[in-house]
């Protein structure tokens, strides 16, 4: 469980379109039925990967062209509808270090920086200009740095925003939260001291 | 100016600021199930922690448990690995595990509040979304993930960033044939799925204040699909008349003490809101989704939208939603064919829903063709059903009466929609393949709505059933 700080992501871009894709898409709840994280990545997008018969639809993690791909690239409210830490655990473990956005669902994205994956978002214009780009020539370098919140591709040099408290996270390295929490036993203690409901009213 | 709920229990839970701006927030009750909790304890291993507050933390089975045949070994090795998983864990750790066969078991978030382990100024958090559900009673309860449930487990906090406060009130009355689901399903597409993002809402108003506890957690249940992961009531005589003698729940001296604590939580009558929204629940119809998110939603009488009564950013989603449904903008909802009705799940699977939704079957017929099934939110509303015959009125007109769990609320039993087939389901999702099937449908409605789908075979007004 050691920490370490997220500073840059350097690699290719993948894209996969559309608004509001929900963890339901991202990771198919019957791939939760496991007690390890391990192998979830072959089952990202699964339902919209293959068809019924398990024949590949021609999905970007089924495409060469984007094999090795580290950045993905969506557009809104992305991660929407459950919780589950399957979601960018599945993206996480195929190879995403960083997801580029227009906007992203609430608790996905704190689970997304809990496993320090930053998510960062661009206006509309930007994101489909990124993705166009990325689509034409997929082999070309992106590079996410975080402390001038800037995304380099061939195409130029975006600028991109992440909330503060997950950027300071990422930079110190402090995006792992249990350590940080126990820190403060003392004051755990005292906390829970001052609840009528824990000490019997 | 006063507080609301929210700001006075926050302030009382936190632990202290972070470096990065987020509270550190001590959880008063943390409840875990078999499927979010496995990674956790696993990693909580390898790092060498321990469980700190064992006696504040309580487990059930729901997601994966069968609800037809459950000897042990589980037919599905996997479920049965997750099984083992959790009781090995709650043993090594000492947490409380209300287990099949125990009397206990049951949807978490039906459980938690029947046994009276849900109360007002708590904090309260699980591994799932709906946890929201808690917040009925006055509770500041919210989802979380997998490394966050590690959090809890190792320190019994979080680290949460304060959520602004919209006040959404209910006025007026609600018409016949509509429920707290209708409501919910109204807020949401009225205000969008994404409208509470970084938002509590406190529901108020007259028809809020007239719900029972269960009608309140349904209205709470379903905050998240608006994008708030907190939503609450503030906790008053119905609340407290509903804790009375619950077994979690303070007794004698205590209660009454524990009473005036609970009142004081209570948001002031001149706290002040980051928003307020007024809804006429007069105006509310019975409400039925008719896309992939919760938001796509008319009432049973309306037609399905057309693209030029949509917002523009919405005309996308809308257009996905009516290739994977096969349904057609402008026309009417009422009539769609269904192949299962599912009556259940943590949003609806309590006793005032199998009530309301037996007095719609009674004396009447599924249709030919159609799937029903009743799944009781837990061990106890299956019992307390039993005891006023409800089973016997569901499975004389054609429903299968199953044991308690999530079901085919997401489909991680055996319970599951096959191919393309479309469900009337009083669950909280529909997005694709939610209900087991990668191409399977999902009818968002109340519970005597999935009733009156149920034996018409198609979407049906149940207020002309209501005869
Ligand atoms: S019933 Fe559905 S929403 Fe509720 S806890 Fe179970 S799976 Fe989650």
């Amino acid at each position: 469980m050691g920490l370490e700080r997220v500073e840059s992501v350097l690699g290719r871009g993948i894209v996969v379109r559309g608004d509001n894709i929900d963890t339901d898409t991202i990771i198919p709840a019957r791939f939760m039925k496991t007690v390890t994280f391990d192998g979830l990545e072959e089952h990202a997008f699964a339902d919209v990967r293959r068809d019924p018969e398990g024949r590949p639809k021609g999905h970007p993690f089924d495409s060469p062209r984007f094999a090795g791909a580290s950045i993905l690239v969506v557009n809104r409210n992305f991660g929407c509808g459950s919780s589950r830490e399957h979601a960018p655990q599945a993206l996480g473990r195929w190879g995403i270090r960083a997801i580029v956005g227009e906007s992203f669902a609430e608790i996905f994205f704190g689970n997304c920086i809990a496993l320090g994956i930053p998510g960062v978002t661009a206006p509309r214009d930007d994101v489909y200009r990124l993705m166009d780009a990325v689509e034409l020539d997929p082999d070309q370098p992106l590079e996410l740095d975080l402390a001038t919140r800037t995304l380099r591709f061939r195409g130029g040099t975006l600028s991109i925003e992440i909330p503060d408290w997950a950027l300071g996270q990422l930079l110190e390295g402090t995006w792992d939260a249990t350590r940080t929490l126990l820190v403060a036993r003392d004051a755990i203690e005292e906390t829970a001291l001052r609840l009528p409901y824990l000490t019997g009213f | 100016m006063g507080k609301p709920l929210l700001d006075k229990v926050w302030d009382l839970h936190t632990v202290r600021e972070l470096p990065s701006g987020h509270a550190q927030l001590f959880i008063g009750l943390h409840l875990i199930h078999e499927v979010t909790s496995p990674q956790a304890f696993q990693s909580l291993r390898e790092s060498g922690l321990t469980v700190l507050a064992p006696e504040q933390t309580f487990a059930t089975v729901d997601h994966i448990v069968p609800t037809d045949l459950r000897a042990r070994p589980l037919a599905d090795p996997l479920a049965e690995q997750m099984f083992q998983a959790l009781e090995r864990s709650c043993e090594e750790f000492g947490i409380e595990l209300f287990h099949l066969g125990s009397g206990d078991q049951g949807i978490v978030h039906v459980v938690g509040p029947e046994l009276g382990l849900t109360q007002p100024g708590m904090t309260i958090a699980c591994g799932d979304s709906h946890t929201s559900t808690h917040g009925a009673f006055g509770a500041i309860a919210f989802g979380v993930g997998t490394t966050q449930v590690r959090d809890l487990l190792a320190s019994q906090c979080l680290a949460m960033q304060r959520p602004r406060v919209r006040r959404i009130r209910v006025t007026g009355e609600l018409p016949r044939g509509v429920y707290a689901k209708d409501v919910i399903l109204h807020i949401i597409r009225t205000l969008g799925v994404k409208g509470g993002v970084g938002f509590a809402y406190e529901y108020g108003g007259p028809v809020v204040e007239r719900f029972s506890m269960e009608e309140r957690m349904t209205l709470c249940n379903m905050s998240i699909e608006g994008g708030a992961r907190v939503g609450y009531v503030n906790p008053d005589e119905t609340t407290f008349e509903y804790l009375r003698g619950r077994r979690f729940a303070p007794h004698d001296g205590a209660y009454d003490r524990a009473v005036a604590w609970w009142k004081s939580i209570a948001s002031d009558p001149d706290a002040g809101y980051a928003d307020q929204v007024e809804l006429d629940g007069g105006a509310i119809a019975p409400t039925v989704t008719w896309g992939t998110n919760p938001g796509q939603a008319i009432g049973v009488d309306e037609r399905i939208p057309r693209f030029e009564e949509l917002e523009e950013e919405d005309h996308s989603a809308a257009e996905q939603a009516f290739a994977y449904m096969d349904l057609h903008p402008g026309e009417p909802i009422e009539g769609t064919r269904i192949d299962v009705a599912f009556i259940g799940s943590c949003t609806n699977g309590r006793l005032s829903d199998l009530r309301e939704a037996a007095r719609v079957v009674h004396g009447r017929r599924v249709a030919p063709g159609v799937r029903a099934l009743v799944v009781p939110g837990s061990d106890s509303v299956k019992r307390e059903a039993e005891a006023e015959g409800l089973h016997e009125v569901f499975v004389a007109a054609g429903f299968q009466w199953r044991e308690p769990g999530c079901s085919m609320c997401l489909a991680m039993n055996p319970d599951k929609l096959v191919g393309r087939e479309v469900c009337a389901s009083s669950s909280n999702r529909n997005f694709r393949g939610r209900q087991g099937s990668p191409m399977g449908r999902t009818l968002l409605m109340s519970p005597v709505m999935v009733a009156a789908a149920a034996v018409e075979g198609r979407v049906a007004d149940v207020r002309k059933l209501f005869s």
